[in-house]
């Protein structure tokens, strides 16, 4: 049995799903940071494979450009992380809950 | 050959991806999202796509990953007393995970997907990237390259300390 479009698919939607659940169980900002990182890597399998599939090249220039927007992504993400961990002196979600009542 | 690298790369991916998830130390999560990405970045190789698998490494293992450990360094949340899941989040965790896998188990069994092979003449050299971006996009070249000198400013402003102002009224 050969490796077709279905399997890169499959695995996209698996990784995809991890990082989902990562996203809804954990409760450290920066492990739900990273299970949003792997979903995002997840998409951009899906983005590949289509384009190696249907002989195109801009699906891979799509991932390039998403490459670049979540590095810059991370860096913002990550220094409001620390902008909060000042302001708060915590990284756990559930005791962010200034917004509550 | 190329069934045994998918089959490893995406066990490495998924694997290490649940170990993201259920590892309760975060320099070691970080680590293992590092392991993940070079997963990825096998997969991308056997989609013909050298130049992002290249890139992968280079910008999510070497600027993220690397990023992400420092972050952590700095914040030490470890001195935060790690408390079990909440057996709400669980729940909810698992049934949005099991509605995604019936969604892949649908697609799987009723899927209208094409199964036909890839085509032979996919040409993903730096040529040819070259030239996508610098004429069908170039607008959208320049815009990220706006959006990164963006990102670099809002982080200076988001990592100053405002301390000054409020004393001062």
């Amino acid at each position: 049995m050969t490796i077709g479009l279905n399997e890169f698919l499959i695995l996209s939607a698996l990784l995809f799903a991890v990082g989902f659940f990562g996203v809804l169980v954990r409760k450290n900002t920066l492990v739900i940071y990273m299970c949003l990182e792997l979903m995002l890597v997840a998409s951009t399998i899906a983005l590949g494979a289509f384009s190696r599939f249907n002989g195109i090249l801009d699906g891979n220039v799509f991932v390039f450009f998403i490459l670049t927007v979540a590095a810059a992504e991370v860096a913002v993400g990550l220094a409001i992380i620390v902008a909060l961990f000042r302001k708060r002196g915590t990284v756990q979600v559930e005791e962010l809950n200034a917004l509550k009542n | 050959m190329a069934n045994l690298l998918f089959y490893l790369f995406a066990a490495l991916t998924v694997g290490f991806a649940l170990a993201v998830v259920f590892n309760k130390n975060t320099v070691n999560a970080a680590l293992c999202l590092l392991l993940s990405l070079i997963g990825v970045a096998g997969i991308f190789a056997l989609l013909d796509a050298l130049l992002l698998s290249v890139l992968l490494i280079l910008v999510y293992a070497g600027a993220v990953v690397a990023l992400f450990l420092f972050i952590v360094m700095l914040l030490n949340p470890q001195a935060v007393p790690q408390k079990p899941y909440k057996k709400i989040s669980m729940a909810a965790g698992a049934i949005a995970a099991a509605l995604l896998g019936l969604g892949i188990w649908s697609l799987v069994a009723h899927g209208q997907l094409s199964t036909a092979p890839a085509t032979a003449d996919f040409e993903a050299g730096l040529k040819d990237y070259g030239a996508k971006l610098f004429t069908t996009y170039l607008l959208p070249v320049e815009v990220v390259g706006f959006l990164l000198l963006v990102a670099m400013l809002g982080v200076i402003v988001l990592s100053k300390k405002f301390e000054v102002q409020e004393d001062g009224k």
